[in-house]
């Protein structure tokens, strides 16, 4: 007996949906992806958002504004430090407070330093999206001396709530300096090793070159910034064209790449913790003698108006904007994340590739969920 | 790149890796941060300001130095610290004076900003750097920061 056996040749590939979160590893977070594929090949890629939605611009409408700086440090922690100098800047410029050199340089020194920490922890998470476990520990282990001369200094490693408007909540610690210096110093022998370990590898160049491109047309009409936009040739560092703090006192160059793709993004972040060390150096060395915090009234009220101030975190541009009544809370206050911006590119970049293009790329974006959804 | 090239470029950036790795390996008691935390619980000692709770120091009189101002009640952004107070006698001018009968604190809720300590005229509450405070039962949070039967230090006026 003989079976005829027809062949099929319309085989119609099909799109389907997957959702990637919101308990996903990669997405660092609870970030829900509703992915449209076609075979492995992303069609669509749509975040939803709310997961962790806490309300912190309603509750700073209740708030006063000393008790607003904590709340930003739960929006992107990795660069508390930096959220907190926001809104006390925020605050200072309305009641145009003179804020002593001292304070100054060292906001901008713990800036930096968390800036350091914010690319430490994202190198080592990098390197685990795209398959390089080793390099958590080593990204870690970096971080962990930072986060131990937080400790010492501002009494915590992560939610440090530090700035207060007028000043510092406390001095520096004697240990300061010291401990600085030994961070810089065993930094600068540990990045070449990170580069060694990771950039140079070619699983990893193969892995990011040429993937998750976004041209710089494309980067500025998304309102992207940060390393992000520095990566497809954007020059947008706060740092550089609106210095705050005491950030025109220092020489750096801004890391800027051309190519768009996830290497380029990846080679800024590197460039940057070398700009970041230099920083501080130029500054450790002579922190201005000084009062550490100028008095301020118990209740403060800003005057009636509207006041704007913009400082580079980690992540990008963080803007504060702040309607104010002349009462002692903020009519109204709004967060400018610089997350939310760079997550609206991540369609545009990733629509194309493939699913491993997808982790990749989100982790070049470098995302804090917290600080998506605030 | 030809075939063979792309092979031993590969390799090499694998071995480039590997000698960092196993050098670590080699070497892996230097420079290790890792804490055995719970072996090391009698030697490890926190910073000095490291925030692990709010406690009120009290000194050998069993006296502390709240007034009862409430100032840190109104600081604190989440309603962790209530005041319980009460008017007491002045024994030596004889005037009613405020008192507190009870500081109570909810540890769940506090956020370890440190606002009410800034803002104590009297430093009557500090950082305390424990930091194991998990308990089986919510309800073990909500501590009474005074003493029973503590009285105000002589002479602290806000
Ligand atoms: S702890 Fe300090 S701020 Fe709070 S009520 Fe007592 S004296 Fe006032
Ligand atoms: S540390 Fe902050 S949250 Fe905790 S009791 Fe003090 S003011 Fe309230």
């Amino acid at each position: 007996m003989q079976e005829t056996t027809t062949i099929n040749n319309n085989f119609k590939s099909e799109e389907y949906f997957i959702n990637m979160g919101p308990q996903h590893p990669a997405t660092h977070g609870v970030l829900r992806l509703l992915l449209t594929i076609d075979g492995e090949i992303i069609k669509k890629v749509e975040p939803d958002l709310g997961y962790i939605h806490r309300s912190i611009e309603k509750m700073c409408e209740r708030d006063s504004y000393q008790q607003i700086v904590h709340l930003t440090d739960r929006m992107d922690y990795l660069s508390s430090h930096i959220n907190n100098e926001a809104v006390c800047l925020t605050v200072e410029n309305a009641l145009q407070l003179e804020i002593p050199e001292r304070v100054q340089v060292i906001r901008t020194i713990i800036g930096e330093l968390t800036r350091i920490a914010s690319h430490c922890l994202w190198w080592g998470v990098m390197g685990m999206d795209v398959g390089a476990l080793t390099t958590y520990f080593y990204g870690f282990r970096d971080r962990e001396m930072i986060n131990d001369i937080f400790e010492e200094t501002c009494g915590a490693r992560l939610t440090m709530n530090y700035n207060v408007p007028g000043g510092l909540m406390w001095d520096i610690h004697e240990n300061f300096v010291k401990r600085v210096k030994d961070f810089v110093a065993h930094f600068k022998t540990k990045i070449p090793e990170y580069d060694r370990l990771l950039t140079g590898n070619v699983i990893f160049q193969k892995r990011t070159k040429g993937v998750g491109i976004l041209t710089k047309e494309d980067a500025i009409s998304f309102g992207v910034s940060g390393p992000v936009g520095r990566g497809s040739g954007f020059s947008c560092d706060v740092r550089k064209y609106h210095p705050y703090s005491a950030l025109d006192k220092v020489t750096f160059n801004e890391a800027l790449r051309t190519e768009g793709d996830t290497f380029a993004r990846y080679s800024v972040r590197i460039q940057e913790m070398w700009e970041s060390l230099s920083i501080i150096e130029q500054l450790i060395d002579n922190i201005p003698e000084g009062e550490f915090r100028v008095k301020t009234n118990a209740v403060i009220k800003l005057p009636k108006g509207e006041f704007y101030q913009k400082v580079e975190t980690a992540r990008g541009e963080l803007g504060v904007y702040v309607i104010s009544t002349g009462t002692k809370n903020p009519y109204r206050l709004k967060f400018r994340s610089p997350g939310f911006s760079n997550l609206s590119a991540l369609s545009h970049m990733a629509t194309g590739g493939k699913i491993g293009d997808l982790v990749a790329t989100m982790a070049t974006l470098d995302l804090v969920i917290p600080d998506i959804d605030r | 790149m030809g075939y063979f090239s792309n092979i031993f470029n590969g390799i090499k950036t694998l071995l480039t890796g590997m000698s960092i790795t196993g050098k670590y390996f080699l070497n892996s008691r230097k420079g290790a941060i890792t804490q055995q935390y719970p072996d090391n619980r009698e030697t490890l000692k926190m910073f000095d300001r490291f925030r692990g709770e709010v406690i009120m120091p009290h000194d050998e009189n069993n006296e502390h130095a709240c007034t009862g101002c409430q100032k840190c009640e109104i600081a604190c952004p989440n309603g962790t610290i209530e005041i319980i107070w009460d008017r007491g006698i002045d024994e030596e001018t004889g005037k009613k004076k405020k008192k507190i009968d009870q500081f109570v604190y909810h540890l769940s809720m506090c956020t370890m900003c440190g606002l009410c300590i800034d803002v104590c005229p009297t430093d009557a509450i500090e950082w305390g750097q424990n930091f194991e405070n998990s308990v089986y039962d919510r309800t073990a949070l909500t501590r009474v920061l005074n003493e029973p039967e503590s009285k105000v230090r002589a002479g602290i006026e806000d």
